[in-house]
């Protein structure tokens, strides 16, 4: 682990019940979803963390506890430093709190998740639909359980068969 | 064969109105630009000198749908997008014709997936597939001259919409 970020992870166990991973040089800390904002608040008033490069998640169906790891990843450009905190979320209806109070960068990012996963970030100011087109709001295409294509592929034997149900534009 | 054989010594030639008029509308087909991937850069290639699609009548690109006889769909649709382009064919006045350029126009290519109209047929009515990843011009231009013997086939009668 890069010698600067020892003291910010003993000041994260000492506040919050937390576990860490370490990958490649990168530091992986994982905390629960009640602790996050907190958590982001001390890094950043504390710890110089003023960039919340990316928040994003990661489905990991068929397991199901847990089956998202939602990530923000932080960057200190004033320690020349990076940190990865990551929230397990188990199956359901997943929420986790907003961090639109702490970094005004995740407005976007949270609609984005809650597009593409269909995590809820409870309490943000503006959950419209982001990037799918309208009428998508119940539909996560990057769950793992999301079908990835939804042509059928055409052989010699069945090109007949399929055609004679596709949904062709008439007029 | 040129006019001046058909005109014989009398200055007059008798067809029918259909051929004139079919005649007339493959020699003035304004396509509207539809640029959606990289096979626009092939139709714009198609257009520049080197192959100089103007040669059968397309010296102009529109960017308006109310004066262009021609789609080409030239790229692959987006869901978000294909409202878009359903609301652009129906602004273009009758009559109007489309052509689906390369295979992510035609079927949606290699992207099987959820973002993708999974060929453009789905939205409009297409009347020549032109395959390739992309085309190359000369293809497009096939496409075109194939789309011209259509024309010249049509009848008044078909023409004729409810």
């Amino acid at each position: 682990m890069d010698k600067k970020l020892e003291p910010i992870i003993q000041a994260l166990q000492e506040n919050f019940s937390i576990t860490f991973e370490e990958f490649r040089g990168e530091t992986h800390v994982f905390l629960e979803a009640e602790t996050i904002i907190a958590a982001l608040t001390l890094l950043r008033d504390k710890y110089d963390f003023e960039l919340l490069s990316a928040l994003s998640a990661i489905d990991f169906l068929p397991q199901t506890s847990p089956r998202y790891h939602v990530i923000y990843q932080l960057t200190s450009l004033a320690r020349n430093l990076a940190l990865q905190l990551r929230v397990p979320l188990a199956d359901g209806e997943p929420h986790i709190p907003t961090a639109t109070g702490v970094y005004e960068v995740a407005n976007w990012r949270e609609r984005e998740l809650r597009d593409m996963f269909g995590i809820i970030p409870d309490g943000h100011p503006d959950l419209r639909i982001l990037l799918l087109p309208e009428g998508w709001e119940d539909k996560h295409p990057l769950r793992r359980d999301f079908p990835l294509g939804y042509e059928e592929v055409q052989f010699t034997f069945n090109v007949d068969e399929i055609n004679l149900r596709k949904p062709y534009a008439k007029e | 064969m040129g006019i001046e054989q058909k005109l014989g010594n009398m200055g007059v030639v008798t067809t029918t109105l259909e051929t004139v008029v079919n005649w007339s509308r493959t020699n003035a087909m304004w396509p509207m630009l539809f640029g959606l991937a990289c096979c626009a850069i092939e139709m714009m290639a198609a257009q520049a000198s080197h192959f100089d699609m103007s040669r059968f009548g397309m010296e102009l690109m529109r960017a308006s749908p109310r004066q262009s006889d021609l789609m080409i769909v030239a790229g692959r649709l987006s869901r978000k997008m294909a409202p878009a382009l359903r609301l652009l064919y129906d602004q273009m006045p009758e009559p109007k014709w489309v052509i689906a350029m390369g295979d992510c126009a035609s079927c949606s290519g290699v992207f099987n997936n959820y973002a993708l109209v999974q060929g453009v047929d789905e939205i409009v009515p297409v009347d020549v597939y032109v395959a390739g990843c992309p085309p190359r011009p000369e293809a497009l231009i096939h496409g075109v001259v194939t789309l011209y013997e259509k024309v010249k086939g049509q009848k008044f009668v078909e023409q004729v919409k409810a």
